[in-house]
């Protein structure tokens, strides 16, 4: 992971792993969505309405992703001073709360004809509207410190963190707590979902991730090339000024 | 007295959302890092 935090073996790198991201994601994404609304069975009690499934549990599984990614570079920005930790937060930011706000806004669809209702505040609805505020937050923080000259802020970082206790909470508040929301379908070893549901949900998951890979990869490098055009440009002004 | 749904306006609902929110963000995204990479390699060249 070391060798990767050298910006210009990034951008070796990340030239041609970006589109190929994207490309394979949305192949696979839309393969599965396909799937999962034409090919795969209604279920017995849903109906129809379970076809949603192939969106929410996608969207939520990166929502928290996300957050994990947030984490795991402010720990390499703080612990080893890597200097694409604090880019890679940053990249990995927008898409985890774009995932994060299509989640909840999918799971409030599913849940008017499952429920009978558009939003209940129980523990997993509650932490992972906790998530979204937590991701707004954070880009707002990260944001002014960028705009205050301290590109490398530790504050995010600690914020970034601190906020991933939130990410055991979503998990185990279905245990925790009386929920509407169900326990766990899917845990280590084990499956309450049908092979014909499974099938085309593990496509998407696979699918989204790879989107959400590729747009990282593609804001990092919007990020760095940003930087690198903005400190030439100061040089440039450095170099007028001194004659 | 039971309300009557349409499972698939739901269904075509959802759909909309996450499909549309995914389309818009990987194509913001792709088009910010053209643009950052082109004002990048201009900056080289002046």
């Amino acid at each position: 992971m070391h060798g990767f935090a050298n910006p210009a073996r990034f951008l070796r790198i990340a030239k041609w792993l970006t589109p190929l991201c994207l490309l394979v994601g949305i192949v696979l994404t839309a393969a599965a969505l396909g799937w999962g609304l034409f090919a795969a069975p209604a279920e017995r009690l849903q109906g129809e309405t379970v076809r949603i499934i192939y969106l929410h549990v996608p969207t939520a599984w990166l929502g928290m992703a996300g957050w994990m990614g947030i984490a795991a570079a402010s720990f390499a920005q703080i612990v080893w001073r890597h200097p694409l930790a604090a880019i890679a937060a940053r990249a990995c930011a927008m898409p985890g709360a774009i995932f994060t706000a299509v989640c909840l806004v999918t799971g409030s669809i599913w849940g008017r004809p499952a429920w009978g209702t558009w939003w209940v505040w129980d523990g997993r609805l509650t932490s992972m509207l906790v998530l979204l505020f937590l991701y707004l937050g954070w880009m707002a923080l990260e944001q002014a410190s960028r705009e205050s000259g301290r590109e490398q802020s530790a504050v995010p970082a600690i914020f970034g963190l601190l906020g991933a206790v939130n990410i055991p909470i979503i998990h185990y508040s279905v245990i925790w707590w009386q929920t509407q929301h169900q326990p766990p379908s899917i845990t280590m070893g084990q499956s309450a979902i049908a092979g014909p549901f499974l099938v085309p949900l593990f496509a998407a998951m696979a699918g989204f991730s790879m989107i959400f890979a590729g747009v990282v990869l593609a804001r990092m490098r919007a990020i760095l090339a940003d930087q690198q055009a903005e400190a030439r440009l100061r040089r440039k002004a450095f170099a007028v000024d001194a004659f | 007295m039971r309300e009557a749904f349409d499972p698939w306006t739901f269904v075509i609902a959802a759909y909309a959302v996450g499909v549309g929110a995914t389309v818009a963000m990987v194509a913001w995204s792709w088009l910010s890092m053209r643009r950052a990479e082109k004002r990048r390699d201009e900056s080289r060249r002046r």
